[in-house]
């Protein structure tokens, strides 16, 4: 259910997947952990208003992969570029600032805050009150505030969980913690939204509700890189999709080729 | 059911005759403390606002953000011997109080943000033994800054510090309104009073806004607050510099208050009761961290009452009070903690929270 105005920034366009121009661009990125390569000269390119899979089997390197983009590990070697901005040698705040926010694969919510202020924690970025303006309370922090709320709580209402504002986050369902990390990184006004398993841990109902949720997201302009294990999620929402085995790029193409690529079934498989 | 009554919106009436009926309480609260209890007690309510300003200080640092520090005294030094310093005949230099009270928060804050920038990077217990260190060092510091250029006067301490001074009125005079005389413990009284609901005010507005939000985020999960796109490092900072210059403030009155200062008040067992304070009342709850510091600035006291309460029991006096009072002191703190694990006060959220836990 889209609400007629959507409160994400981005401005709404139809999606032209294929003809998208390349939004997040990463080069030859590696990365070692002690002796172990958790990541080898990966390169990958996702265009605007795609929603790009990324899939591999468990250690393949996909979060790692995610840490990188999102500025909490520093690779070895390689680079990345957001739009044409080196994001390469940024911290995690100023790549959320360029404009990539994600989630967790173990959700990390501000448990003890409710679901509404978890949400207006994401508006930091994007709004100026100081500690004077703050003990003050001018007019401008007044209004600053009355929208911080107002845009959380549509927020709330566009991922469906606004009937929580008041509760704290850890006394969510597991599914509704999910969709509020959601929410939390869409308050940050992102171009791309990282997802990191967005569906673990969700039956088939909630799944299919968080598939139409993705698809509203890309449908208003936001881009979506998204790690998960579920395939059916996977093949039926993603435009493209990547493959990582042992932290190398095995495949990347459209779902239905990636699913009969040999190399793709042998990692799977492991034969 | 505590926070019904401080509800604004439901109970407008309520609360403005509470409001009214704590100002009143609060304006007779000397008068009636120095009729039943005696002068020493009016004192100590003093010393009990000072301490309501600094647990509030700390409950920026430790309740709101989450950083574990174990040298907070260290800013309330800092803002008691630049105050005696500068309005002492040590330097001959008198500025005024309210030149010197600013300054004093400045200072603070600016010590905050250089014991904060290298230590921030730090967390959790680490960082708290590196504030303890820091704490400890700037104690030492005012201990030997006596040669081979005598600045702080070594443990001797400063003395003969000016009074503080309203207009033309020195605190430290006994003056007299309608012909009620209202000495200096009287005077400082209202001072400190003024002061404190002052930064209980700061502290509530800071609390809700965007920059209070972004510190509980920090303390609740600091890669998720990244995330988020909030600059941690700065965040951290603020609320370092921030519950300094709380405690600049703090040390500045306490300097006026006592007219001397020494190295002796700022030991490590102070930073350890103000963190007592803010934990037993309820971090990051602003009445219940109001709530600890009273209770702990005066239970300690309260406790001499053992001596006379053993004369009236057994005939005479058993154990030493001065002997008991720590420990009843202490098993009093544990008592609290294992039956208030959130506080004495917690924050209705918080309350919530652990009660959910006992039904799971």
């Amino acid at each position: 259910m889209t609400p007629p105005d959507t409160p994400l920034a981005a401005t709404a366009t139809t999606p032209a997947p294929a003809a998208g121009n390349a939004l997040l661009q990463a080069s030859h990125i590696s990365k070692h952990f002690g002796g172990i390569a958790a990541l080898t000269n990966v390169s990958l390119t996702i265009r605007q208003h795609e929603i790009y899979g990324l899939i591999g089997p468990n250690g393949a390197g996909k979060t790692s992969l995610f840490n990188i983009l999102t500025g909490l590990y520093i690779p070895d070697s390689g680079s990345a570029t957001l739009n044409g901005m080196d994001l390469t040698a940024k911290k995690p705040h100023e790549i959320a600032r360029a404009g990539i926010a994600r989630t967790f694969q173990n959700i990390r919510l501000f448990a003890n805050m409710t679901v509404l202020e978890n949400v207006m924690v994401g508006r930091h970025l994007h709004t100026h009150a100081g500690v004077f303006g703050a003990i003050l309370r001018s007019h401008a922090t007044r209004l600053e505030e009355t929208a911080i709320r107002q845009s959380a709580i549509r927020l709330l209402e566009y991922t469906g969980i606004a009937q929580f504002a008041d509760t704290l986050a850890r006394h969510l369902s597991y599914g509704d913690q999910r969709r509020l990390e959601i929410a939390r990184a869409l308050a940050t006004e992102p171009v791309l939204l990282a997802l990191d398993e967005p569906a673990a841990g969700m039956n088939a109902t909630e799944t299919d509700a968080l598939k139409q949720l993705l698809e509203t997201i890309r449908h208003d302009g936001v881009t979506i890189l998204l790690i998960e294990h579920d395939v059916r999620l996977i093949m039926g929402l993603c435009d493209r999709i990547a493959v990582l085995d042992y932290g190398r790029k095995i495949a990347e193409d459209i779902p239905a080729v990636v699913q009969h690529d040999p190399a793709v079934i042998a990692a799977y498989l492991g034969a | 059911m505590l926070t019904r009554w401080y509800d604004l919106k439901r109970h407008p009436h309520a609360v403005w005759a509470g409001i009214i009926l704590i100002s009143i309480a609060l304006l007779l609260l000397p008068f009636a403390t120095e009729a039943v209890l005696g002068r020493s007690w009016v004192r100590l309510l003093d010393l009990a606002l000072l301490y309501v300003m600094l647990a509030l200080g700390l409950n920026i640092v430790v309740g709101f953000a989450g950083l574990l520090d174990l040298g907070y005294v260290a800013f309330f030094a800092v803002g008691a011997y630049l105050y005696a310093l500068l309005a002492s005949p040590h330097f001959d230099i008198h500025l005024p109080f309210w030149t010197l009270l600013p300054l004093g928060a400045v200072v603070a804050c600016l010590t905050g943000i250089l014991l904060g920038s290298p230590t921030l990077r730090l967390r959790g217990d680490y960082l708290a033994i590196v504030t303890l260190g820091f704490g400890e060092i700037i104690r030492i510091f005012l201990n030997n800054l006596n040669s081979p250029v005598n600045i702080t006067n070594g443990p001797q301490g400063i003395n003969m510090i000016d009074p503080i001074r309203i207009g033309e009125h020195s605190l430290s005079k006994t003056e007299s309104l309608m012909g009620i005389p209202f000495t200096a413990v009287h005077n400082h009284y209202y001072l400190f009073l003024v002061f404190a609901i002052l930064l209980i005010f700061i502290s509530v507005r800071l609390e809700h806004s965007r920059i209070g939000r972004a510190w509980v985020a920090v303390r609740e999960d600091e890669i998720a607050a990244q995330a988020m796109g909030i600059n941690t490092r700065n965040i951290k900072l603020l609320a370092f510099a921030i519950g300094a210059s709380f405690g600049g403030i703090a040390g500045g009155l306490f300097a006026g208050f006592q007219g001397f200062v020494s190295p002796e008040s700022f030991n490590l067992m102070e930073s350890v009761m103000i963190l007592c304070m803010v934990v037993l009342g309820g971090m990051g709850h602003i009445p219940g961290v109001i709530l600890g510091a009273l209770l702990l600035a005066i239970l300690p006291e309260a406790l001499r009452y053992i001596g006379p309460l053993e004369q009236l029991l057994f005939g005479r006096v058993i154990v030493d009070p001065s002997d008991l009072r720590m420990l009843l002191f202490g098993l009093s703190l544990v008592l609290i903690m294992l039956f208030r694990p959130a506080g004495l006060w917690p924050s209705p959220l918080r309350q919530r929270e652990l009660a959910d836990r006992e039904q799971s």
